[in-house]
């Protein structure tokens, strides 16, 4: 469904991503590992979008995305949740999620519809419907920005650290939230520093170092890999 | 005091308030999307005089009239997007800040030279020359029309802004553009919008302004920017609330000193409202209305 081919990225002269290939199939979760600084979120943004990659092609159901507008990713099926969460902090929490379904707004019912669901999924955004979602805590605006990205209805989601920041037990929660957004049928491809949740929760896994994919394999073979560790400390793998 | 001054002082506050409010929505409205002060802004202004002036002697009611003007600023202000901004948009903010500058020089000087550089009359409605008598004070109707009309696009921009999701979108575009993007909200079409409703300001305000000033001439355009760029520093760059907050304060800032300084110092009074305007800006740096704090741009 998703693939990426000797993706190059570069902010101004520094290349952040140097080449990478890597793919995401049809209701497949993929991790994507690296320590900080090894270029995982910024192939996300220029996946949805928000960037522009230097060269190398991005493929969406055999069509080439590469360089297409972030909000034309979005109509293509491609929701992205960034590092940043970047809730929209003076709107509600109903008008966050009434935006997450921006592409959809002329089918209102719809979108109604679409929300209830997700506040199943979600009760603690529909005991905050009315509150800014900036006084949310961090745990909150993390499910909100899922919720948010989900209005869309995604065929690929694109998560960036859902766990930055938050406690064990909440990372716990979110940890469960993404496996049972993955079991409604799409696509994740999960960007994350924790590895081992992260490894558990995939099917398969990538991890970059310094731009480069250094490591690929199911999320067991990565896990069970003794280069992980070095890979992680910034030697070649 | 009596009644009567105090209501002639509230009356006053609330007309030239009402003004500035207007003016200084339009200018914030595109600043908190672009964070860009529109430098041909004015001249939006300066189209819908220009249009209302050219509108003279046509057998249209004066409604009607007003209406194509409003709508002539709304064109103005798309075209504005579309030829000075849309094309250079990508490179720096300098870039678009020069383009503002030219779009403006060019528009007052096409004025100049097919209009004329003296100032021309407008057609108004008798109703903007009467006047009510309240409490033995004198009230002219077109202050009373002034203040009505920007309640009421007060109120229906807030509605549109709090309860459609173009408002929505308007707001988040605001707060951070580039998630607005990346939950699907098309950046030249909301950009475009914001234009078309700085533009709808520009028109209306030129309607009330005409109304006390009778008269166009090239540099009308000036006046209501100055005045709206003070406004919106006051009040927060980067609010709509702090607009019209800034907008209404400035009008009584100016008051104030139109009825408490002595005749001889009068002709210095926007050197007291400049002194103000820097006080409070030394007490509030970010103005007194602290909007979304992401400052994000394309
Ligand atoms: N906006 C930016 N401008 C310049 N350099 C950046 C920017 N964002 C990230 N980088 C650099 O690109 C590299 C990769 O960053 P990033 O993709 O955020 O890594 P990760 O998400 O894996 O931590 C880092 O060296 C970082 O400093
Ligand atoms: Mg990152």
């Amino acid at each position: 469904m998703l693939v990426v081919e000797n993706l190059v990225v570069r902010y101004g002269p520094v290349a952040a991503v140097k080449g990478i290939d890597l793919a995401v199939g049809e209701n497949e979760m993929v991790s994507l590992l690296g320590a900080n600084g090894a270029g995982k979120s910024t192939t996300l943004l220029a996946i949805a979008g928000a960037i522009r990659p230097h060269s190398g092609r991005i493929l969406f159901d055999g069509a080439d995305i590469t360089g297409m507008k972030a909000e034309k990713a979005v109509a293509a099926g491609i929701a992205m949740v960034p590092e940043t969460r970047d809730v929209f902090a003076d709107l509600t929490v109903r008008e966050n999620l009434l935006l997450g379904g921006f592409i959809h707004r002329r089918r209102r019912a719809a979108c109604e519809q679409e929300m209830e669901s997700l506040m199943t999924m979600f009760p603690v955004l529909r005991e905050r419907m009315h509150q800014p979602g900036g006084t949310l805590s961090g745990g909150e605006q993390q499910q909100l920005v899922i919720a948010r990205a989900m209005m869309a209805r995604p065929r690929l989601l694109l998560l960036d650290e859902p766990s930055l920041g938050l406690a064990p037990l909440i990372v716990n929660h979110i940890f469960e939230l993404i496996e049972r957004l993955r079991r409604t049928g799409i696509a994740i491809l999960l960007v994350e520093q924790n590895a081992t949740k992260a490894l558990q929760a995939a099917d398969r896994a990538y991890v970059m170092s310094l731009g480069t994919i250094a490591m690929s394999g199911t999320g067991a073979e990565v896990a069970g890999s003794s280069d992980l560790e070095s890979i992680y400390l910034g030697r070649s793998g | 005091m009596d009644v009567g001054t105090i209501l002639q002082f509230t009356l006053d506050v609330l007309n030239l308030g009402s003004l500035y409010a207007l003016m200084a929505l339009g200018l914030v409205v595109i600043y908190g999307i672009l964070k860009l002060v529109n430098f041909a802004y004015g001249e939006l202004v300066m189209v819908a005089g220009y249009t209302l002036y050219l509108l003279n002697g046509s057998p249209l009611p004066w409604l009607i009239m007003a209406l194509v003007a409003v709508c002539m600023a709304v064109i103005g202000g798309i075209t504005t997007d579309l030829v000075a901004f849309r094309p250079v948009r990508a490179n720096s903010l300098t870039a678009m800040l020069i383009t503002s500058f030219a779009f403006s020089t060019l528009l007052q000087n096409a004025a100049l030279l097919f209009i004329s550089p003296r100032a021309r009359n407008v057609p108004l409605p008798e109703i903007f020359t009467q006047s009510v008598t309240m409490l033995g004070v004198i009230i002219p109707v077109r202050n009373l029309i002034t203040i009505a009309s920007a309640f009421i696009l007060l109120g229906a921009f807030t509605l549109v802004m709090k309860r459609t999701v173009l408002g929505m979108a308007l707001r988040a575009a605001a707060s951070n553009f580039t998630m607005a993007r990346m939950v699907g909200i098309p950046a030249n079409f909301i950009i475009t919008v914001a234009f078309a409703i700085s533009g709808l300001f520009a028109g209306v305000v030129a309607m009330l302004w005409l109304g006390r000033i009778g008269a166009v001439v090239p540099g009308i355009g000036l006046e209501p920017l100055l005045v709206a760029f003070i406004a919106c520093v006051i009040g927060g760059m980067r609010s709509l609330v702090g607009a019209v907050v800034g907008g209404y304060l400035l009008a009584l800032i100016d008051v104030s000193f139109n009825y408490a300084l002595p005749p001889d110092l009068l002709s210095f009074r926007d050197a007291f409202t400049f002194t103000m305007v820097i006080v409070i800006l030394l007490l509030r740096p970010s103005g007194l209305i602290k909007g979304p704090d992401t400052g994000k741009r394309t």
